[in-house]
């Protein structure tokens, strides 16, 4: 892929970081901005990078981040924590381990809070990408929250998923539950120089190994490790999922992740992809129609109503169900339903 | 609101800004936290990316005359000049009204009451929201 110019020609890196910060507050002005560069994006690979806290998903990243500089790639990095459930504010820390990348003008770093929001990365997480996109960073990582098994929002946003495991953080049952592991696309195992990381990565391998396609449906290709995609916004289409280990804190294994992600690119642009950002493209505009009419509604219903309703779920006279429901029956009978009843 | 809080010079000891750091989160703020031994080259370029409101320098070293002044000029020449920049940690009072002269917003020494500073944070940033 060729290198385009430094993503500064139209957009000054002071531009940019305010740009993000008005989509994460969900600021008017900035969502026009963004609209209006929206059709300069699409260019960018968007890689997904998630795992469990302390799997070294930030060195990690910044360990690809040097090497795909030295190749010449233009990189941006969107790194979210957990904001707290108490006060809203947080601590984002994911830059200590970025330090060498502070001052190459080819790579932007943001910290993101996840504002509450779940699924492991922000809601505003995919319009920051599309930002960074329209800026021109040709490799986008996206770095979700320290992640347990749930938390797959991400393989919406991501072109490619890299799932990053570190040895002894589980039995081979854990390597086969739903959730995390489906939606990679590249599974990393990282440290690979603690006790337990060959054990980690034959677990790996032969949890791939079972969900692999029936020989009929694949033609019998022996050894395909494809894992059946529960994601939608994901397909698998003939993708190898590879194990690779890596030392992340001395760079041992990174050439082989950056060239395994290379390689997933390649094979999305051969046909794979074009479900898979149809199918995320639908989960978006889904997700937005939703909060819209979310909004909508409840600026038309009543306070005292809303309140008289949760009042009676707590006095168990009604299931929370049934109180959705009548709110939904006020609704759709409309206007009729005078304000302030 | 979003603050950086970083810590420059080549002292390790970062346990003041990590209660600071906690302080603020408490406070409801968004700390990007970057770790021990940063250049000014590097928080300036840190709190840029950042889109910081505010910048906080945790310094022990003794090299403060030196550091935060720069810190202050870099963020000036990155068109930052108004996001106020304070410190903490060991500088003595003499040292106070340069520094002040020189950018720094406010000090605060061993044993300030840490609603103080979240005060003063609430106090120094612009409203956002264009």
């Amino acid at each position: 892929m060729p290198s385009s110019p430094l993503p500064t020609t139209t957009l000054t890196r002071r531009d940019l970081a305010r740009l993000i910060t008005g989509i994460e507050n969900g600021d008017a002005g900035a969502l026009r901005t963004l609209r209006a560069r929206y059709e300069q994006g699409g260019r960018a690979h968007i890689v997904g990078v998630t795992g469990a806290p302390g799997s070294g998903k930030s060195t990690l990243v910044a360990a690809l981040t040097r090497l795909a500089r030295s190749r010449g790639r233009t990189v941006a990095i969107v790194s979210v924590d957990p904001s707290s459930p108490f006060s809203g504010g947080a601590i984002l820390g994911d830059r200590i381990r970025m330090r060498e990348l502070f001052e190459d003008e080819g790579v932007f770093i943001r910290s993101m809070a996840n504002r509450g929001a779940p699924g492991g990365i922000a809601r505003a997480t995919a319009d920051v990408a599309a930002a960074l996109d329209a800026a021109g960073y040709e490799l986008i990582f996206i770095e979700t929250v320290g992640a347990g098994q749930a938390e797959v929002e991400v393989a919406r946003v991501a072109d490619t998923v890299v799932v990053v495991e570190a040895p002894g953080l589980g039995d081979d049952i854990q390597a086969i539950k739903a959730g995390i592991l489906e939606i990679a696309d590249i599974l990393v195992v990282n440290k690979a120089d603690r006790d337990g990381a060959e054990r980690t990565a034959s677990a790996l391998q032969a949890a791939l190994d079972l969900s692999m396609p029936s020989a009929s449906a694949t033609g019998g290709h022996h050894g395909a490790g494809s894992l059946r995609r529960a994601v939608p916004g994901t397909d698998d289409g003939g993708w190898r999922v590879p194990v690779l280990k890596t030392i992340a804190t001395e760079g041992n294994g990174i050439e082989a992740v950056l060239d395994a992600i290379q390689r997933h690119r390649q094979h999305l642009a051969q046909g794979a992809g074009v479900q898979r950002r149809a199918q995320g493209m639908e989960h978006e505009v889904t997700t937005r129609l939703r909060d819209l009419l979310l909004q909508q509604a409840l600026q038309q219903i009543a306070p005292a109503r809303f309140r008289a309703l949760v009042e009676a779920c707590i006095a168990r006279e009604l299931h929370p169900d049934d109180a959705a429901r009548a709110l939904l029956d006020d609704l759709s009978r409309g206007q009729e339903q005078a304000p302030g009843r | 609101m979003r603050i950086l809080i970083a810590k420059p010079g080549l002292d390790g000891h970062d346990r003041g800004a990590k209660v600071i750091a906690r302080a603020l989160r408490d406070a409801g703020m968004e700390v990007i936290y970057t770790g021990l031994r940063q250049t000014p080259e590097m928080i300036a370029a840190a709190a840029l990316q950042e889109d910081v409101d505010a910048v906080g320098l945790s310094i022990l070293s003794g090299a403060h005359n030196t550091l935060l002044p720069r810190v202050v000029a870099l963020l000036r020449q990155n068109g930052l000049g108004d996001v106020p920049v304070f410190a903490g940690g060991i500088i003595p009072e003499e040292d106070i009204p340069d520094l002040k002269a020189a950018g720094i917003a406010a000090i605060f020494g061993p044993g300030t009451p840490l609603a103080e500073i979240v005060q003063f944070i609430r106090d120094h940033t612009r409203p956002r929201h264009s």
